[in-house]
């Protein structure tokens, strides 16, 4: 393949008046992690929905290895899905069905494996994420944390070439989110999948990162390494990583 | 003076398409399920769990709505024929064609989009709102494939039996009060049962497809198509049993018409 696996261009996305994308372009070469910070409801979620083809945008186009998903309809779409891996913000696992069934879900409906080869993968790709045991627990008997690290596994076991990560580390505590940007990491070097990440945590956001992408007013405002974001000029950009309320982002009055 | 906010017209005219828009999006999700029904090998597991959920368990309480329905029915026919007549006639008959045409095919739906349909739109819509609905698509699995049509399937086979089900609590309940309060002989009863014609049957039953399909699909659109947190859900929940009731009130009549000029009943 050559030329970058993931090419986004001038994506709008609007609901009702609200505009949430006004023309957001990026691009990310294969094997790289992209992570794009930004505020709360500056709408990463929405276009890591857009780029695995949850939502649709009103304009603009989304490549994925050279083919554009913003024109394709729900079956073709449905081809290059299995291509993408998504983590979900808070796991989004099935409540009926066990640990090990979540996990094994895809490779029984899509690549229609027999039951106990699915359950012996789903064993291997929970192990990977560092648990054992779990399989035949319910999603409901499980942490946080560990409802995340399920949310991973499930989302690598049919060993996709993309990871999509919705904010993989909120709502843990300082060692787990540790704990699971190591595991992105991890994943990262044992397969070589390229990933985008959505997050607030900057500090998971540099350790796990090849670029990072700011999103701001709609816009990609900056994208580069994690060094140069860091050492960034931009006061939009320098505010939000240093996590000040003084600054040119507008913040509400209290 | 009229603005955009309290101007009549526009306020009905808005209403008036939200509701075409929810009958169009609702035709759309029946047409997508009868689409993966002929495309779909059939989860059997999936498919027994639903029937037993949405049968078995609905059981109880049509047993005891429709026991308690055909007592009231011949209490009611009884004393009032002893008023007209001076004696109780044709409790049998009266019995036998209100609960097989109207009160067992619609009491039963009653029960059923209480029971199931609120249990649908919940489940669905809690599944919804956690984002299992947007899982399974970047699982490849499409939810209505995988959600909508196993339920689909089984309140089409299920709500007719329970019907049938409910036709013979209604029978019982009526062969109580006969021979118990009204001490009509059991003979007399169950000869007037047995004499009424096989459409009069047939009637309430060709009505519970129709009845079944309504209330599966309203409950799934709802499910489906729920918005917010667990308020959304509740509010999923009271419209799927609202709007289920009120379309099979509605939709009884003109299917009873259709079925009466083909002579079936």
């Amino acid at each position: 393949m050559s030329g970058p696996l993931i090419r986004v261009e001038d994506l709008h996305k609007s609901f009702g008046s609200k505009i949430v994308h006004n023309g957001v372009t990026f691009e990310l070469e294969e094997g790289q992690t992209l992570t794009i910070i930004g505020g709360s409801g500056s709408g990463k979620s929405v276009l890591l929905k857009q780029i695995i083809g949850l939502i649709r945008p009103n304009s603009g186009h989304i490549f994925i290895d050279g083919e554009d998903i913003t024109a394709l309809d729900e079956f073709e779409l449905q081809r290059v899905q299995m291509k993408m891996g998504y983590v979900f913000q808070e796991a989004a696992l099935f409540d009926s069905l066990t640990v090990g069934e979540n996990v094994a879900f895809g490779l029984r409906t899509i690549m229609e494996a027999e039951k106990q080869h699915a359950l012996k993968i789903a064993r291997q790709k929970l192990s990977m994420v560092g648990l054992q045991g779990v399989e035949n627990l319910k999603p409901s008997q499980l942490s946080g944390g560990m409802k995340k690290r399920v949310g991973i596994a499930r989302a690598i076991a049919m060993g996709p070439e993309i990871l999509l990560y919705d904010e993989p580390t909120t709502g843990l505590d300082p060692v787990m989110s540790d704990v699971v940007s190591d595991l992105i990491l991890k994943l990262k070097e044992e397969s070589g999948t390229t990933a985008i990440a959505v997050t607030h945590d900057m500090k998971s956001a540099y350790k796990i990162s090849d670029k990072i992408a700011m999103l701001f007013e709609g816009k990609i405002l900056q994208i580069g390494s994690p060094e140069e974001i860091q050492n960034s000029s931009n006061a939009i950009v320098r505010q939000f990583i240093a996590g000040s309320s003084r600054g040119p982002i507008p913040v509400p009055r209290i | 003076m009229l603005t955009n906010e309290n101007n009549p017209f526009l306020i009905a005219g808005r209403k008036i398409l939200g509701a075409a828009q929810t009958c169009g999006e609702m035709v759309v999700l029946m047409r997508r399920t009868f689409y993966w029904m002929g495309r779909t090998p059939i989860d059997r597991f999936s498919l027994f769990y639903q029937m037993v959920e949405m049968g078995n368990r609905s059981l109880p309480v049509v047993s005891l709505t429709m026991i308690f329905a055909g007592m009231v029915i011949a209490l009611q026919t009884g004393y009032s024929s002893i008023r007209v007549f001076n004696e109780p006639l044709f409790i049998g008959a009266a019995v036998g064609h209100s609960i097989f045409k109207e009160l067992s095919p619609v009491f039963t739906a009653m029960v059923f989009s209480g029971r199931v349909g609120a249990a649908i739109a919940a489940e669905l819509g809690t599944m919804k709102v956690t984002e299992q609905l947007d899982a399974l698509h970047t699982l490849g699995t499409n939810p209505v494939r995988y959600l909508a049509v196993p339920r689909f399937i089984a309140a089409i086979l299920v709500f007719p039996l329970l019907v049938v089900y409910a036709d013979l609590m209604g029978v019982i309940g009526g062969y109580i009060v006969t021979t118990v309060q009204l001490r009509i002989s059991s003979t007399v009863y169950i000869e007037d049962i047995t004499g009424i014609n096989l459409n009069v049957f047939m009637h309430g039953f060709w009505k519970s497809f129709v009845f079944a399909l309504i209330i599966v699909v309203v409950s799934c659109y709802k499910g489906f198509t729920t918005k917010g947190g667990a308020e959304g859900v509740g509010k999923a929940t009271t419209a799927a049993v609202v709007l289920s009731m009120v379309l099979v009130l509605v939709s009884d009549y003109f299917v009873s018409a259709i079925l009466v000029a083909f002579g079936i009943g």
